[in-house]
């Protein structure tokens, strides 16, 4: 075996009780080896990561990072920032900027910032418009867009109401090899509520958009996807009807894969009392019932992936009666913490986050990715279970500061993360391992 | 007397005392209404603005009045007047109305939450004079006002709230108090104008008429908005007045000395006959009367709360 030039020792693997060693060479895994003290590894740059769990880096299969055109709630360089230090690797970010991704020169401008602003990761993926403007008129160039690097298509944000449009999008991006991803909403239900149809609605006298809307949409795609035998993926999954369609489907064979979001797993309709904009979502927040159907297909793979459905918005578009203000909520760097505490609830295990948030959407969307088999790219996550920390707005790196979870203590934490062997973000005591202009500009602003 | 509360968002914050507190003091403004001369020095100085983005006509003389009876300068800052139409935030104009330094705020927004929106956001009270689907609480407590002054006690007695309920602040809040003050509330519309899980709101609900009126001491009609058919609630007008129209027939099953309210403007011959709307047992009037005497009442008790060291 090769020897490795980067070493992080005395590491913990999630459900293994002894400590390892990961080794790496050349911005590789070569592989993890059992923790054997005193072993000196010579000529390797080591990093001691007593107390911390090693994770591969994630993969966000779904996130707005609002450039071009609106950059006052997050940019490319703002954006991967929340990435590198929420742990995501990989970024596949909307087309609903604007102008909409729809033409080869935006998906290029997009790829471009990424790499000038963060040259070693994490990588963007543009997802490419299904429909040009996302008018649902007419499909998007979407050969060209997958030239111009475009791994996917979807018109989220602005659900495709014609079917035939939309199964003309499935057969076409289908000839590329590439997935169509469904926002799944039925347009006419209550557009853009972001709320919840049900008591609390009723109660607090708020338009409600109910469940149906989106299990009416998933109920069209699955049907769609059965037919042709084309592949779909259906974005952020809100509602138990729509796990139950889902679940019919996969057990007949059909080609569907689907997510859903950390704050679908921990927040319900209860989180808009007071008219809390920062709980407006689309699709909204449900019931516990919906919560524990949505955790219960996570298990059982009904649900494949978890993604952030990151929706960054200023802070003066959210401070407006909630009838004014957008959708969405700021989830890069809350997400793994958000992920975790399910585990210690005994709801899911870290296998499963794993699984749901880095293995599952890499191979889906064909993304490098890190199983920590020889070869693999060394991206990963050193993570503190125990490190207990305080949403505020200044611990975030993203502009959009719009989330739920804010004032509220989450438990864990990541504490540095390498793309390609590299540091991207350190936090606190790893400030010794931030050696690249990345990461020195990233560290010592959030720890 | 004290008042324990700053702003007046909705009747689900007032205690039945607090409810007490205010049908007292307005039965003492209601009896200023029929002097000679309909002013009080008591809040002499001080200033109401009146901010109504939303149109409406009656809500906000009756506020109007009830702040100049009681010697307050009351300022009206409408829709069209003000910069909500050039797109100034709400936040924006609240911190513009805040500088200005009043001691109430009255608000009036076509958003659900609006008011607690700006009640969070000034050291003023705030009064809401309705927000979106969700609060009416003066209209409520100008209800029960009215039929307080007619029965005594609300104990034992049903009332049918009777209309388009899903968009109305006005049945939420009455729904929230006369349930309160010991009244069975009862909810009739055809099921596209109840609201979703009208189950939580812990009263019965009935498409059919007949059955909702049957032995109601009182029907309270709603305004039916003409949106609702082009929204594809109803299929016109027509229909809904011949299933809903509350008229003497309509009202054979009811008590004997049932009343009639409406919160106005009536639409007469949709969603209540005109002879109806016009006959002895019609409160709409006496609840327009009713309405200056509340506000009245209120205005006094937010206002002067402060002088008085009131504790929330």
């Amino acid at each position: 075996m090769a020897l490795p030039d980067f070493a992080v020792t005395n590491l913990t693997l999630p459900e293994t009780p002894h400590a390892v060693d990961l080794l790496c060479r050349k911005g590789h895994v070569l592989g993890v080896a059992p923790h054997a003290p005193g072993t000196a590894y010579e000529n390797a740059r080591v990093i001691d990561g007593r107390g911390l769990t090693l994770l591969p880096s994630l993969t966000d299969a779904h996130a707005h990072l609002r450039e071009p055109g609106q950059e006052w709630k997050e940019d490319i360089a703002s954006g991967l920032a929340a990435a590198a230090a929420g742990g995501f690797a990989n970024v596949m970010c909307m087309a609903n900027t604007s102008p909409v991704n729809d033409t080869a020169s935006i998906t290029e401008h997009m790829t471009k910032r990424a790499a000038e602003s963060w040259p070693g990761g994490p990588r963007l993926f543009p997802i490419g418009a299904l429909t040009k403007g996302l008018l649902g008129r007419e499909l998007a160039p979407m050969a060209e867009l997958a030239q111009a690097g475009c791994v996917a298509f979807s018109n989220d944000g602005r659900p495709v109401a014609d079917a035939e449009l939309f199964r003309h999008a499935m057969e076409y991006a289908s000839d590329l090899g590439l997935h169509v991803i469904d926002h799944c909403e039925e347009p006419t239900m209550a557009p853009g509520a972001g709320m919840n149809e049900g008591r609390v609605s009723s109660r607090l006298g708020l338009p409600g958009q109910p469940d149906v809307a989106e299990a009416i949409q998933v109920a069209r795609d699955v049907l769609l996807a059965d037919y042709l035998r084309i592949p779909i993926h259906l974005a952020h999954v809100s509602c138990r009807r729509s796990v139950e369609i889902i679940e019919r489907a996969k057990a007949k064979g059909v080609p569907v894969t689907a997510e859903t979001c950390p704050h679908y797993l921990h927040f319900t309709e209860a989180e808009v009392e007071g008219y809390n904009t920062l709980a407006k979502v689309n699709p909204p927040l449900r019931t516990r019932d919906d919560v524990l159907a949505l955790i219960q297909a996570l298990r059982q793979g009904v649900i494949d992936i978890l993604a952030t459905d990151h929706a960054p918005h200023a802070d003066h578009e959210k401070e407006t009666p909630f009838g004014e203000a957008p959708c969405g909520i700021s989830g890069l760097e809350t997400a793994l913490s958000l992920s975790l505490v399910l585990t210690d609830k005994g709801m899911l295990d870290a296998g499963d986050i794993i699984r749901l948030f880095s293995t599952n959407p890499a191979r889906i969307f064909k993304l490098p990715h890190n199983t920590f088999a020889p070869g693999d790219p060394a991206d990963f996550v050193l993570f503190d279970p125990r490190q207990a920390w305080t949403v505020t707005p200044e611990s975030l790196f993203s502009k959009g500061k719009n989330t739920p979870c804010l004032g509220r203590t989450l438990t864990g934490r990541v504490m540095a993360h390498f793309i390609g062997g590299q540091p991207v973000f350190t936090r606190g005591e790893f400030a010794p391992a931030a050696t690249t202009a990345a990461s020195r500009r990233i560290h010592g602003r959030n720890s | 007397m004290s008042w324990p509360h700053k702003d007046l968002l909705d009747v689900s914050q007032l205690s039945r005392d607090d409810v007490a507190v205010v049908m007292k003091t307005a039965a003492s403004f209601r009896e200023i209404n029929s002097r000679p001369v309909k002013k009080v020095p008591t809040l002499k100085g001080r200033s109401v603005v009146l901010f109504f983005a939303e149109p409406s006509t009656r809500t906000k003389t009756s506020f109007d009045m009830a702040g100049k009876r009681l010697s307050a300068d009351t300022f009206a800052l409408t829709k069209s007047g003000s910069s909500l139409v050039k797109g100034e935030s709400l936040k924006d104009t609240v911190l513009t109305l805040l500088a200005m330094n009043p001691d109430a705020i009255v608000i009036r927004h076509g958003e659900s939450g609006a008011a607690d929106f700006v009640a969070r956001r000034v050291s003023c009270a705030v009064i809401n004079a309705g927000d979106g689907r969700h609060a009416h609480p003066t209209q409520a407590l100008l209800d029960a006002f009215t039929l307080l002054e007619k029965w005594g006690t609300l104990a034992g007695k049903t009332v049918c709230i009777l209309g388009d309920i899903a968009h109305s602040r006005v049945a939420r809040s009455n729904v929230i108090l006369l349930s309160m003050l010991g009244a069975e509330v009862r909810l009739c519309g055809p099921r596209t104008l109840l609201p979703p899980s009208v189950d939580g709101w812990g009263v019965e609900a009935h498409s059919d008429l007949k059955k909702a009126v049957a032995g109601a001491h009182a029907v309270m009609c709603l305004r039916l908005q003409l949106e609702r058919q082009q929204a594809g609630l109803l299929p016109d007008l027509r229909e809904y007045a011949g299933r809903y129209c509350l008229s003497s027939a309509a009202l054979a099953g009811a008590a004997p000395d049932v009343r009639v309210l409406h919160p106005g403007p009536i639409n007469r011959g949709i969603e209540i006959s005109s002879e109806l709307a016009d006959a002895g047992q019609s409160l709409i009037l006496d609840q327009v009367a009713s309405g200056v005497a509340v506000r009245m009442a209120l205005l006094h008790l937010f206002i002067t709360r402060k002088d008085r060291g009131d504790k929330e």
